[in-house]
């Protein structure tokens, strides 16, 4: 198996593995998107102990390995309007449709929720359709 | 403990998306670039990551959480123009760029700059999100 692969599959296991211990321990869905955003919007102060604890691992565990490991380049384009731009639109986007790829692609596909399907495809198909017009059409990206 | 709890669960997604490669923005542009170098990459995270959340969802049946309270109740199923609308900004937001939530910050220690920038405006997009939002339910 390719070496991208089998990364892409124990690191993606690891991620799973995550959401299930938040789920049957704390009890919560692991979205990204919701537990950053319930902090932003206040809606979920309630809970901004748990969310902050969350955004705590989040940040320091990869810095961490990071400083051990070596870093490895994120590749992020140097474009900063595009960056401006693609950045809104995944914090707005996120909030409206209430979840990303972790709470609908990873929490909601394994629970066979549609709403979770039903996004995932729609926010895989306009990636797809963004990068045919902005990379091969237009070549901004 | 929740905190505790919660800590751990971040650290280990924060090492997962590290591990798979989630975190390089040609990685996820290459999975959506279906006419250009297709990298399956991605659906490979996916079904890892899918495979113990469902083992996980079975097991909720008829239980609590460990720590108390109640499991999340199953979601409206009903897809409404906030799900499709939202789903795809997002998604053209993801192509653009290549970062989604879960990897924004977990590379902000580590992305540059542009990492920062794109961080600063996803949280600016997440705080003007609800009055959106509620535009969306008067149309």
């Amino acid at each position: 198996m390719n070496q991208d692969w089998l990364m892409g599959l124990i690191g993606g296991g690891l991620i799973g593995t995550a959401a299930a211990i938040f789920l049957l321990i704390n009890g919560k869905v692991m979205g990204a998107s919701g537990l950053t955003g319930g902090l932003v919007d206040r809606s979920g102060i309630d809970t901004w102990q748990e969310r902050a604890a969350w955004l705590a691992g989040l940040i320091i565990f990869p810095a961490i390995l990071t400083v051990i490991y070596g870093i490895k380049p994120t590749n992020i384009t140097t474009n900063i309007p595009l960056i401006v731009i693609a950045g809104l639109l995944v914090g707005v986007g996120t909030r409206l449709a209430n979840g990303c790829t972790s709470g609908h692609g990873v929490c909601g596909i394994s629970r066979l929720s549609l709403r979770g399907i039903a996004a995932t495809i729609f926010y895989i198909g306009a990636g797809g359709v963004t990068m045919i017009i902005f990379k091969h059409v237009l070549g901004i990206i | 403990m929740r905190n505790f709890a919660a800590f751990i669960v971040g650290s280990m997604f924060g090492a997962g998306l590290l591990i798979s490669g989630m975190t390089d923005t040609l990685k996820v542009q290459g999975w959506l670039d279906l006419f250009g170098d297709w990298d399956p990459t991605l659906a490979f995270v996916m079904g890892g990551a899918i495979i113990p959340m469902a083992i996980a969802w079975r097991f909720t049946q008829g239980r609590i959480p460990a720590l108390g309270g109640q499991f999340p109740a199953q979601p409206d199923p009903s897809i409404g123009r906030k799900l499709v609308v939202g789903s795809v900004m997002f998604g053209a937001g993801w192509g653009l760029v290549g970062l989604c939530p879960g990897p924004a910050i977990a590379s902000i220690s580590f992305g540059g700059i542009g990492g920062v920038i794109f961080l600063v405006a996803m949280l600016a997009g997440m705080v003007i999100a609800p009055p959106i939002r509620e535009k969306l339910d008067q149309i």
